[in-house]
């Protein structure tokens, strides 16, 4: 570097003989560690508080009597540090602390997960001794103790680092783990109620007291990973393999539009763990639980590994060559093209495969009828006439808008709408909360009640009954109030889509205010499918399937004949589905779509049974399999390489973690392309990637935003309350199929309801209430909680509450409540 | 039993304790009848930083071990800051040896509450918590009792005598915790939390309770606050030694006639103590003392003539520390007594950190081995380096104050321990202490 | 603060306690509400005896933290009892001097005496035992207290045992230096920070001969610190503040 100019937040130390120059504020520990200088360590973590606790990393430092924990101390100008390198009293401190370390650890490296990967075993090589003078008996526990259905804890293990706990508390907010008693018994432990003479076999191991409370968190599994030693493990790990059989792919996390990097690691074909990767833009070293340990569904019995065809004589699907299936998937089509085919790709797809979909159904099915979104676009009987979510997403998201991680967390004020970070957005949530505890993020939300990821982001909330968010957003001083400030951010959540006028309202708050927009859907494929042409209005680039330029260029890049592209937008997913219902639509084209998840699964069903025609991608057997008429089985994601994009537009590579016959959806895709005589070029990702590399840049103007009528919410009478839900983050999602150990630590769902309500139905909480619409019912336990008069919340699928299904409503709908299980005339409705 | 010389009599200075002789001076009418609250009078005349001054001329400094400047610390606060201030008081007594806290606090609650209403004046605190020791139960009814007194006479609560300085008084008792004397433990207890010491820095001073500034200060400390500003500080440096001024109460328990409180210029020798003390236990000869409480080295006979002040005690070898003298005699064992000191630091250690609730974990277990008459030579170099590896290695004093004895008898009494080691003397402990004693 | 749901584990315990646990709130600053957290623990053993599950809960609840944060606290302080406890607390200094001066014997004899160890109750409920640590009155080793007041000084074996049978028949001795004797409970109710609600307890209890020994030596033969003069002026450098606050 020639630029010498002299920073004032800098300071010059000699660390070890060598002059270095470090900011002002840095840790000594990390100033070596930039030096090549490996100064051991257990409690340290950069993105914890220091602590100081181990003691391990010793240091000399001129001037002062006592050896300095580097983790903790500073550094200054001139300041003069010894390492164990240089100083025989820091390299004694720290052999010291090893020794003290090792006295009541277990040494049972052979049968501890941790061995081979473990910073206790490494460091104790580097700077233990290689014999112990330690002759008394060891600490005992009783081992392992369940602190969640996930997470297991060895105490014998524990360096009492603290790591654990500490990011419990700083990071997730989850403070159910803690330090009980003291001295060289303090432990590490979840509340038990045998800690107090409760129930329980004693001295704490045992976690069915009645009022002991498991460590209940999203993120948990990062515990085990940031452990030092192997006192934390998973269930789903433990004993399965030794890390130096492992090998690790760097991959990303396909569940949310989080965009988590993440390490995969696997052993003869088998992925075995999944580790959060090292991202400091987007996941710095976390993810959530379900990142961690939602893979199993790739490995679950019902994949499908052949291609599967219905059989004219008997009726059902029998296994087929790919030749035979393919070219009756191509053949179907073509006849079907005329009376129009609907192509539902999903939401879980790489952009490359949104891509090969987009183009597929523009190219080969001349059709704009296409739309990624497997959920609810609109409230619940609205006219499909209205397109505010795809007007928005064409002229607020597409392209991006440009909001970052690093914009949240710097961001002076958040407004939330239509979006429970925590379950939702996980590590969005981490990252609004990790603003917060630096003391400089208000967050506020428009919400239903303060829920307690809410609250853990310190939010204040602006309480919605759903349906009146769009009016809220143009009206409630607090909304104004909350994006004053420059710099401010709103961020929208997918829900919006079904409060009438909500989207509208917030792309004209942010113009009125100046805040910036962000959109956050829930899949890690939505995003990318916008930009990848996967809706009805937006070619891919975001161009309008209505410009006519835009069109040209594609033509043009794609090398069809001019008129072959539709210009006008196609059918939506509410309107594929009515028309394949009614028997419009000649044939389907289904990714990996649930029918589950769509506003009216019963609908679905129907129309997946009416439609002429059934194409179905898919990796497992699924309602969509079950009724097609060609099943193609593809590859999913540990079997790809692809890209998603989350929720920032940000990009998230990944090569394949095992080697696989698979094909991708785009492979497919191009090879029925092919059986109709059109080039598809999507069978590779790298080509896909040159090919979007060498689109150009849409010219076409922005399309309008929406501006659709803020509604005002239900008025239910007698009875009657308004329907709020969300998704849980751990749920009845078929990526999630297959773990009891994860589903274990799912929140267990109830029905929340107001005080009002309560009192009016007279329930207390855990009482059973059940809500009921014409379709059916849904019966849980009560939670009064802080909600609106009137207003009653249940987890969107959860067992025992699959409100699409059982109740054929989105949130707004006007439900009736009733105390108690349903009466038999209820119950006949739940009939399916 | 001989007299004292009256040389060494007028060694004596009755003032901290010199209300403990009537015999109701907790009650607050006897108190103001002695003078009490007459120096709050005093100081709430003058501006809070010419009393910071005032402190920093008598040369006080604090009682609770470390001997840190009072003055130097109260100007530690920052003022104009806009945050509230805090004064804490620490009464959590706990060191071995230490016995001055509580009969104050019992005795003479009064000093103790006016000293804190002008140090919260001083440091321009609102609110000041008494954090004590949860046993000293009587000292702490007495305190309470004082404190609803004051506040039914104007002394505490808003515009304090008509100053315009408004005041709350709590006591908070804590709940057993030697640690929790150790003052940024102390903060965390205070705030509702287990009582870890907490990283310094911050320093109290800028970050102490609720991330406030906070004055720590010993009960000893604060209850000398009145008698200066009442006698001034020439007065008070007219006691002790120059950099060790005022008057000091040395607890001397143990193997001793008269044990008990002895209130004296700071530089008395345990010579002259124990001499006022009516000398040693009949058929008892000093073999080794505590000059400050059992996490100060101890010191020999030859140290008699030492000089009790913050200088003389650290030339010695030592730490001046609560000047908590617990003497024994040739009828002592240092061995078993250091075994028994590290059953208490290992009991009280908080767990935070390796050295101390391992080391200590280690160190208890090896004592037992050796008192139980198995011990081996080289238990004792291992008792060295452990205890070496503590020292300065905890994160708070705490584990020094575990190493101390054992480094301290090893320098001393070596023979002692080779005496059970090669089996001179009998084993003190039996097999069965050797599992789980505490 | 006032308007907290409780659980049905806690209810019955703040049924009882609200009124007196609002009362420790109000202590602290608004917001720092957890700072009763100790006394609150306190006020529970009041009623339980121990620090019970639902006491845990009552805690976690009013304060609004979980309960593996009341854990943490209640499990890191010795005078939080984890089991039920006797009327009575009997606790022996066995710390280095109380020990050497004969605070093991005592207590070695209450154990066999009493046929508990530490930490333990007798089948009649009157008297749960303990060593404790350093009491902090060396000056009068080896020292017994009955529900932390100074009962025994200079205890003997038989001065102690002497003690627990009288508080096995359902006496209760004058304690040497603390206030008359109370249940462990109603000790509680003190600890939580409340004043002692028994006429004249406060006033109970003389200072010992050891702690008035040096004051007592200066006053027998006239030595006084010379010099004093409480009208000493302080010197003014800045100008009388009767204004110090925002
Ligand atoms: C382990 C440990 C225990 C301590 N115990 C006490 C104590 O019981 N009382 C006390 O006043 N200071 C105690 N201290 C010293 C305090 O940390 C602190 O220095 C003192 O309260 C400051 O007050 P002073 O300046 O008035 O002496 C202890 C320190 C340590 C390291
Ligand atoms: S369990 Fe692991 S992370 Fe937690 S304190 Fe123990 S060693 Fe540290
Ligand atoms: S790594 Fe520095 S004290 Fe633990």
């Amino acid at each position: 570097m020639t630029d010498v100019s002299k920073r004032v937040d800098t300071v010059k130390l000699v660390i070890d003989g060598v002059e270095v120059t470090a900011e002002k504020g840095e840790l000594v520990i990390r100033v070596a560690e930039r030096m090549g200088i490996a100064i051991p360590r257990f409690c340290d973590h950069p993105l914890l508080a220091p602590a100081g606790a181990c003691r391990q990393c010793l240091v000399e430092v001129e001037g002062q009597r006592k050896p300095v924990a580097s983790c903790t101390q500073t550094v200054a100008e001139g300041m003069v540090v010894k390492t164990q390198l240089s100083s025989p009293v820091a390299a004694k401190a720290q052999a010291g602390v090893m020794e003290l370390l090792l006295i009541n650890h277990p040494l049972d490296c052979p049968t501890c997960d941790k061995g081979g990967e473990c910073p206790l075993q490494n460091q104790a090589m580097s700077t233990g001794r290689a014999d112990s003078r330690f002759v008394e008996e060891k600490r005992e526990y009783q081992k392992p103790i369940h602190i969640s259905s996930q997470v297991l804890l060895d105490r014998e293990r524990c360096v009492l680092c603290q790591r654990c706990t500490r990011f419990s508390e700083e990071i997730a907010g989850d403070k159910f783990i803690d330090l009980m008693d003291r001295s060289s018994g303090e432990q590490i432990n979840v509340y038990r109620d045998d800690f107090f003479g409760g129930d329980g076999t004693g001295d704490g191991e045992v976690g069915d007291g009645a009022g002991d409370v498991p460590f209940n968190s999203y993120f948990s599994g990062n515990t085990i990973q940031i452990c030092p030693v192997g006192a934390l493990t998973g269930e789903q790990y433990r004993f399965r393999a030794r890390p130096f059989d492992l090998v690790s792919t760097p991959s990303a996390c396909e569940h949310c539009a989080s965009g988590c990097s993440q390490r995969t690691d696997h052993r003869r074909g088998k992925v075995l763990r999944r580790l959060a990767g090292d991202d400091p833009a987007v996941n710095e070293e976390w993810n959530c639980d379900k990142g961690r340990w939602g893979f199993r569904y790739a490995t679950a019995t019902d994949r499908i590994m052949t291609p599967l065809v219905r059989d004219a004589a008997t009726g059902e699907l029998r296994e087929a060559a790919w030749s035979e299936a393919l070219l009756i998937a191509a053949e179907g089509l073509k006849a079907a093209r005329e009376r129009g085919v609907g192509v539902l790709p999903g939401g879980r797809l790489t952009v490359e495969d949104a891509y090969a979909y987009a183009k597929f159904t523009r190219t080969v099915l001349g059709s704009n009828d296409i739309d990624f979104r497997a959920r609810p676009v609109r409230a619940t009987g609205s006219s499909t006439a209205i397109t505010e979510e795809a007007d928005f997403l064409a002229a607020n998201v597409a392209g991006g808008t440009g909001v970052t991680y690093e914009d949240v967390e710097n961001a002076p004020s958040v407004l939330i709408v239509g979006l429970e970070p925590e379950e939702e957005a996980p590590i969005l949530f981490l990252r609004l909360r990790k603003g917060h505890r630096r003391g400089n993020l208000k967050i506020t939300a428009v919400s239903s009640y303060l829920s307690r990821g809410l609250e853990k982001l310190g939010a204040a909330l602006v309480a919605a009954v759903p349906g009146d968010e769009a009016h809220l957003l143009g009206t409630d001083p607090a909304v104004a109030a909350a994006l004053s400030a420059p710099g401010s951010l709103l961020i929208v959540g997918e829900r919006l889509a079904t409060v009438p006028g909500g989207l509208s309202a917030a792309a004209a708050l942010a113009d009125r205010s100046g805040a910036r927009l962000a959109w956050v859907p829930r899949r890690a494929g939505d995003r990318g499918a916008i930009d990848a042409g996967c809706l009805p209005n937006l070619l891919p680039g975001g161009r309008p399937v209505t410009d006519p330029a835009a069109r040209a260029e594609l033509s043009l890049a794609w090398k069809v004949e001019p008129g072959v592209l539709p210009g006008t937008a196609g059918r939506d997913v509410d309107r594929i589905i009515a028309a394949a219902a009614d028997g419009t639509l000649g044939a389907l084209l289904v990714g990996g779509v649930d029918p589950a998840d769509l506003t009216d699964p019963r609908l679905a069903e129907e129309a997946l049974d009416a439609v002429p025609f059934l194409v179905s991608l898919e990796m497992r057997q699924s309602a969509v399999t079950r009724r097609a008429d060609v099943v193609l089985p593809i590859a999913p994601a540990v079997e790809k390489a692809g890209t998603y994009m989350d929720w920032e537009s940000r990009l998230r590579s990944f090569g394949a973690v095992l080697k696989s016959t698979a094909m991708t959806d785009g492979r497919v895709l191009e090879a029925i392309a092919a059986l109709l005589d059109v080039t598809l070029n999507t069978g590779d990702v790298m080509a896909i990637r040159r090919e979007l590399g060498a689109l150009p840049g849409s010219t076409a103007p922005n399309p309008a935003q929406p501006a659709a009528e803020a509604a005002r919410p239900a008025q239910p009478a007698g009875d009657e309350a308004v329907l709020a839900t969300w998704h849980q983050l751990i749920d009845l999602g078929s990526l999630l199929d297959g773990d009891q150990v994860l589903a274990g630590t799912a929140r267990p769902p109830v029905a929340r309801i107001g005080k009002d309500l309560a009192e009016s139905l007279g329930v207390g909480d855990g009482d059973l209430v059940t809500v009921s619409t014409v379709r059916g019912t849904v019966t849980l336990p009560a939670a009064i909680t802080d909600l609106p008069p009137r207003v009653v919340w249940l987890p969107t699928n959860s067992p025992g509450s699959t409100v699409r299904r059982s109740l054929g409503v989105t949130a707004g709908a006007v439900v009736k409540l009733s105390a108690g299980v349903p009466g038999p005339i209820l119950a006949e409705g739940a009939v399916q | 039993m001989t007299q004292p010389r009256p040389e060494v009599l007028q060694k004596l200075t009755p003032v901290l304790t010199k209300r403990w002789l009537s015999p109701d001076a907790w009650r607050i009418g006897v108190y103001e009848r002695l003078d009490g609250y007459l120096a709050l009078r005093k100081a709430l005349d003058v501006h809070p930083d010419d009393l910071i001054q005032l402190v920093k001329d008598s040369g006080l400094r604090g009682r609770g071990g470390a001997g840190f400047p009072t003055g130097l610390k109260w100007g530690f606060i920052p003022q104009g800051d806009g945050k509230p201030h805090y004064l804490v008081i620490n009464a959590d007594e706990g060191e071995p040896g230490t016995c001055k806290d509580l009969p104050l606090m019992t005795y003479d609650p009064h000093s103790l509450v006016e000293g804190a209403i002008i140090a919260s004046y001083a440091i321009r605190a609102n609110r000041a918590y008494i954090y004590i020791r949860g046993e000293a139960v009587h000292a702490a009814r007495r305190l309470r009792n004082a404190v609803q007194e004051a506040y039914a006479k104007g002394y505490l609560g808003k515009n304090i005598l008509g100053s315009g300085f408004d005041l709350d008084l709590v006591v908070h008792s804590g709940a057993g915790a030697y640690i929790c004397g150790e003052e940024t433990a102390l903060l965390d207890s205070l705030e509702g939390f287990r009582g870890q010491p907490r990283l310094r820095p911050p320093f109290p001073a800028i970050a102490g309770l609720y991330a406030s500034p906070t004055v720590v200060n010993n009960v000893g400390t604060i209850a000398s606050v009145p008698y200066i500003v009442l006698g001034g500080a020439d007065w008070w440096k007219s006691m002790g030694t120059e950099k060790s001024a005022g008057p000091m109460i040395y607890s001397l328990s143990g193997r001793i006639t008269n044990p008990g409180q002895y209130e004296c210029g700071l530089g008395i020798t345990l010579r002259e103590l124990i001499e006022l003390a009516g000398g040693m236990k009949p058929g008892h000869n000093l073999k080794f003392w505590t000059p400050g409480g059992s996490s100060t080295p101890i010191l020999t006979a030859e140290h008699i003539d030492t000089p009790m002040d913050f200088e003389g005690v650290s030339a010695a070898g030592s730490i001046l520390g609560t000047t908590a003298m617990q003497i024994f005699s040739d009828q002592d064992c240092p061995v078993y007594n250091t075994w028994r000191w590290l059953e208490f630091y290992h009991h009280e250690s908080c767990g935070k950190c390796t050295p101390c609730r391992e080391g200590n974990y280690w160190m208890v277990r090896t004592y037992r081995r050796i008192l139980a008459g198995q011990g081996t030579y080289k238990d004792l170099d291992t008792l060295q380096d452990t205890a070496d590896n503590i020292f300065g290695r905890s994160f708070c004093g705490l584990g020094d104050g575990a190493a101390t004895p054992v480094v301290s008898t090893l320098k001393w009494f070596r023979q002692d321990y080779l005496d059970y080691i090669e089996g001179r003397t009998a084993p003190r402990l039996s097999e069965k202490s050797l599992v789980g004693a505490h | 603060m006032t308007t907290v749901e409780f659980s049905p584990a806690a209810e019955p315990l703040a049924a009882k306690l609200l009124e007196p646990a609002l009362e420790i709130l109000a202590r602290y600053p608004a917001g720092r509400e957890r700072s009763a957290l100790l006394p609150l623990l306190h006020l529970v053993q009041t009623e339980e005896g121990f620090v019970s599950p639902n006491g845990v809960a009552f805690c976690a609840e009013l304060l609004g933290i979980n309960k593996a944060q009341v854990g943490a606290v209640a499990t890191f302080y010795t005078m939080y009892k984890r089991r039920p406890t006797g009327e009575y607390l009997v606790s022996v200094c066995t710390n280095t001097l109380c020990n050497v001066m004969g605070g093991q014997e005592v207590y070695d004899q209450l154990s066999e005496h009493l046929g508990v160890g530490h930490d333990e109750t007798t089948a009649d409920g009157r008297i749960t035992l303990e060593h404790a640590e350093c009491l902090a009155a060396c000056d009068y080793a080896p020292v017994v207290t009955v529900n932390y007041d100074f009962t025994v000084d200079q205890a003997t074996p038989e001065s102690a045992v002497e003690l627990v049978e009288n508080l096995r028949k359902g006496e209760r001795p004058t304690p040497a230096r603390g206030a008359r004797i109370c249940s462990l409970r109603e000790m509680q109710y003190q600890l939580a920070g409340f004043a002692d609600p028994r006429d004249g307890a406060v006033a109970d209890g003389v200072a010992g001969a050891p702690t008035l020994r040096g004051v007592r030596l200066a006053q027998e033969h006239g030595v006084t610190v010379a010099g004093f003069d409480p009208d000493t002026p302080i010197t003014k450098t800045k100008p009388r503040v009767t204004e110090e606050k925002k």
